[in-house]
């Protein structure tokens, strides 16, 4: 067991480029083979790595142009889409350039995709920031053509004192595409005017049916705090949280293909000074009467059944819900875990102190040196759950709180469509009603009247079928959608949960590292 | 005096006390033992070449109060002053898998019915575990005493390992156990009296400095270290994502799908790795910890019992003293007083012994259990490692 199997574990980087960290690490697990103990654990390691991970990797460095065969591959590997929808490509990109900001890269490619790769910086903050993407395989322009899109919200700052005071962040775009004025820019901007966006977007695109990524949640909690000027660690880490919320959120807008084409999405990015949002805060008037339309929404949820011609609909709405529920479940999981974590975190320090002092009695001196290297081995471990604990939060939990939401948003959209079908099912009996009327005056005889009758009933024709037209829309952009979001989803989660396993490993690999340096320093003994 | 033995290799050995059952003559142990609600029945299990016993090999059932009685005539017999007495086993404690067992009862509607067997296996094997601990501890307390030149002749010893019948007419009935409280209460008198008294000899106040302080320390580091383990629940946790997650990965049927089975089927892995650690940290570590405090205890005592022959010694003298003054009783009060320093000096010379020792036992055990630890944690380690690595692969290849 001793002097085992001599394999060092690979060196974790700090700044090393990805590709070579993952080449490393495939190598490892080629040569690793520690059977010892029992070999539960065995049975995933033999399956050879499958060729289109490794070359993904150098491509990113490469010339775009050769994504584009690899790719293919791996694109049509996990896809298989009944539907005649275009292929669905994705592209995610992330390198970690500096230690204190993440800049999540997003490449998006015309008809092809490239790997998904991630790595995080293993520092006293973990800023696991990852983006996935989907995007259209867009059938007549932009073939082959290739753009960029990073951003990065960054550089929380306190602006202002008191119960006025705000926090403002670094909104940094790098881009490539031609819509934009600059090929690099950055604006700050508040939280409000995050909100402000959504209100926007949502009130020109959820009537289509598109689904809308919800913004972070406001809390009134946290922001008091920061306002208030507390300098603790629960304050430092809410504001950790909302940078990193936002910056998810902005990416998954510019990830939907439409929203991007948003003035509005342009003009947040760009434009220096964008007007206060004040029809954001919750006792507003405008926020009012929001819960108001909220309140009424889901009562005519409950009175609206729609005739659906179409099964998918309502299996995929009870798919949606039901998902949704299991998620909350796994969330409260995982937030339990952070909690454990955290607790154990505290209590491994405080032994830590405990075998400190008792190091200190010990009145041999190899045994009483050892102690205090007990003592450090064990403060080393504290950090060590820590870090983990924070991975456990950024990784997993905020992923599935997101998803929780995302599944509202779905279920938003599903409504949308409903409420459309409500008023071409108005509209229709509106007509059937005119042309009761019409019938009525024909019978009774009154010419002066017909004219109007029928010019009502050319109208309500047009526009029964206006919202026809616009159901169809509707539908269909509502199963696009969907379906787009789905794989989003599985690559999401693919990737955090690749992510995550990833920070285990890197945690469990300096466990290792700990106590080997420890087993001298036990075996000195004497 | 129990001789020390450097050998750490024997798989038999226990961990807390390196020494134990070298010599063939005597040989004890507990193969098994009965759990019955509350009560545990331990078969003590002895084979010898003394010809003191009946038998060369035979075993009788104990419970936890006999052991306690054995201690406690061990301690009040005058002729062991001198030595370190091995420390009384704690009492079979299965408050922790019992609550388990009881949240289980309550959250077993809220479950699935894989958690709801996972949960079950992990109680059972908790309940193993202190099982385990509880016959490890009888175990050792039995051989100590069986290694030691003094206290394996004892005749209240070998009635215990011998007597075929229940123990339970000697063991201490209620007027008894309020005596025994009442010794507990003057033994704290004792700590101002050790503490008080005016040492000449440099080893045993170097001893009794160290003893005191390690004492403390000791016992908050036991404290801590039980708080710790006990709070390594993360198993627990692993164990119910894993069920969310495949609850949750059962109503999809898509690439989603696959993730979320395989990530569930790391973190059941994983769940058990993670048990192993903490149940490994806690026999290693925790138990080690645990056992020295009582030990520390017991070495202890034995300075207690040495201050208070000096403290008669030097009373005797003064009753001397006395008597010369008025001429009474002078014969009476010098044979006192010879006596009290031969009891004195008997002690100190075998207490001398029993603390250097007691040292070195000490040191060895630490060795030993820090090493296995650590080995261990390794081990568990490198193989988490090993399993996030391949599914990772897995994943990625996906």
């Amino acid at each position: 067991m001793s002097g085992g199997c001599g394999r060092n574990p690979p060196p974790f980087p700090d700044n090393e480029d990805q590709e070579a960290e993952l080449d490393t690490r495939v190598l490892d697990s080629d040569e690793d083979d520690d059977d010892e103990g029992e070999d539960i654990f065995t049975g995933a390691r033999s399956k050879p790595i499958t060729p289109t991970s490794a070359p993904d990797e150098g491509d990113i460095f490469s010339e775009e142009g050769s994504y584009i065969r690899s790719d293919v591959h791996h694109a049509t590997n996990g896809l298989h889409s009944d539907e005649e929808l275009d292929l669905f490509t994705e592209a995610t990109v992330e390198l970690t350039l500096t230690n204190t900001t993440s800049q999540g890269r997003r490449e998006i490619i015309g008809p092809t995709a490239s790997a998904c790769n991630t790595t995080h910086v293993p520092n006293s903050i973990l800023k696991p920031s990852i983006v996935t993407k989907t995007m259209e395989e867009l059938e007549e322009e932009e073939s082959g053509d290739q753009f960029e899109l990073n951003i990065a919200v960054t550089n929380p700052e306190k602006i202002g004192d008191g119960m006025n005071a705000y926090m403002s962040y670094k909104v940094s775009t790098q881009t490539t595409l031609p819509m934009f004025l600059n090929k690099t820019f950055s604006v700050r901007r508040r939280f409000s005017d995050f909100l402000g966006l959504y209100e926007k977007i949502s009130a020109k695109h959820s009537l289509l049916g598109c689904i809308i990524p919800p913004p972070p949640q406001k809390s009134v909690v946290g922001m008091t705090k920061v306002k208030v000027g507390k300098e603790d660690s629960s304050s430092a880490e809410f504001v950790e949280k909302r940078r990193a919320a936002l910056e998810r959120y902005l990416q998954r807008v510019v990830a939907h293909p439409s929203l991007l084409q948003d003035p509005d999405v342009r003009e947040f990015l760009e434009r220096d000074e964008l007007p206060r949002a004040v029809n954001t805060q919750a006792l507003s008037g405008p926020g009012l009467l929001k819960m108001i339309n909220r309140a009424s929404d889901a009562v005519n949820k409950m009175t609206i059944k729609m005739n659906e011609s179409d099964n998918w609909f309502e299996s995929k709405l009870q798919e949606v819900e039901n998902e949704e529920q299991l998620l909350r479940r796994l969330h409260a999981a995982v937030d339990s875990l952070v909690n454990h974590r955290k607790e154990l975190c505290i209590n491994t320090a405080v032994f830590s102190k405990s075998v400190a002092m008792l190091g200190s009695v010990e009145e041999n001196s190899a045994l009483s040196r050892a102690l205090s290297q007990l003592a450090e081995v064990e403060d080393k471990m504290e950090q060590l759950h820590q870090q983990q604990a924070f991975s456990d939060f950024f990784i997993l939990a905020e992923l599935l709180a997101d998803y929780v939401r995302l599944l509202g948003a779905v279920r938003c959209c599903f409504e949308q469509r409903m409420k459309v079908w409500q008023r071409l099912q108005e509209a229709q009996s509106t007509l059937q009603k005119k042309r009761e009327a019409e019938a009525k005056l024909l019978w009774a005889n009154k010419p002066e009247k017909l004219q109007q009758a029928k010019d009502d009933i050319n109208e309500w024709e047009s526009k029964v079928s206006q919202y026809e037209r616009d159901f169809e829309r509707v539908t269909c952009t509502v199963r696009k959608e969907v379906l787009r979001f789905e794989k989003e989803k599985a690559r999401d989660f693919k990737q955090h949960i690749v992510k995550y396993l990833e920070s285990l490993l890197h945690t469990q690999h300096r466990l290792v590292k700990c106590w080997e340096a420890f087993l001298p320093e036990a075996k000195a003994i004497a | 005096m129990t001789s020390i033995s450097e050998d750490s290799d024997k798989e038999k050995m226990r961990s807390v006390s390196v020494d134990l059952n070298n010599d063939a003559s005597l040989v004890i142990d507990i193969p098994d033992a009965l759990c019955e609600r509350d009560k545990v029945k331990f078969t003590v299990h002895t084979k010898t070449t003394l010809s003191s016993f009946q038998k060369p090999e035979f075993s009788v059932p104990r419970q936890h109060e006999d052991f306690i009685w054995l201690h406690d005539t061990i301690v009040e017999t005058e002729e062991y002053a001198g030595f370190i007495i091995p420390p009384a086993p704690p009492k079979p404690d299965f408050e922790g898998p019992r609550e388990k067992m009881h949240k289980l009862g309550e959250g077993e509607s809220s479950m699935t019915k894989e958690e709801y067997a996972k949960m079950k296996q992990e109680l059972e094997a908790e309940y193993l575990a202190v099982f385990k601990k509880t016959v490890q501890v009888h175990e050792v307390f039995l051989q100590r005493l069986s290694s030691h030149p003094m206290f394996r002749k004892d005749r209240n010893f070998q009635i215990f390992l011998e007597y075929d019948q229940d123990l339970s007419v000697r063991r201490k009935n209620a007027k008894e156990m309020f005596g025994g409280f009442f010794k507990n209460m003057v033994k704290s008198a004792d700590e101002v009296l050790i503490s008080g008294v005016k040492e000449v000899d440099e080893f045993f106040e170097q001893e009794k400095n160290f003893l005191l302080d390690y004492s403390i320390k000791i016992k908050d580091a036991t404290a801590k270290a039980e708080k710790m383990t006990r709070s390594h629940k993360i198993a627990d946790d692993y164990n119910h994502i894993s069920g969310a997650l495949n609850n949750t990965a059962a109503d999809n049927n898509t690439a989603f799908k696959k993730h979320l089975e395989k990530c569930a089927e790391v973190f059941e892995k994983l769940r058990k790795v993670e048990d192993r650690m903490a149940s490994d940290q806690e026999l290693k570590l925790t138990e080690l910890l645990r056992y020295y405090t009582r030990d520390i205890q017991a070495a202890k005592d034995l300075l207690y019992r040495r201050a208070r022959a000096l403290a008669d010694y030097e009373n005797s003298n003064k009753a001397l003293d006395k008597a010369r003054l008025k001429g009474k009783d002078v014969a009476q009060a010098e044979e006192n007083q010879k006596q009290c320093l031969q009891k004195f000096d008997k002690l100190s010379e075998s207490g001398k012994k029993e603390l250097t020792s007691f040292k070195a036992r000490r040191v060895v055990a630490f060795r030993k259990n820090l090493i296995e630890m650590t080995e261990l944690e390794i081990k568990h380690a490198k193989n988490s490692v090993s399993l996030l690595q391949g599914s990772i692969e897995i994943l990625k290849s996906n």
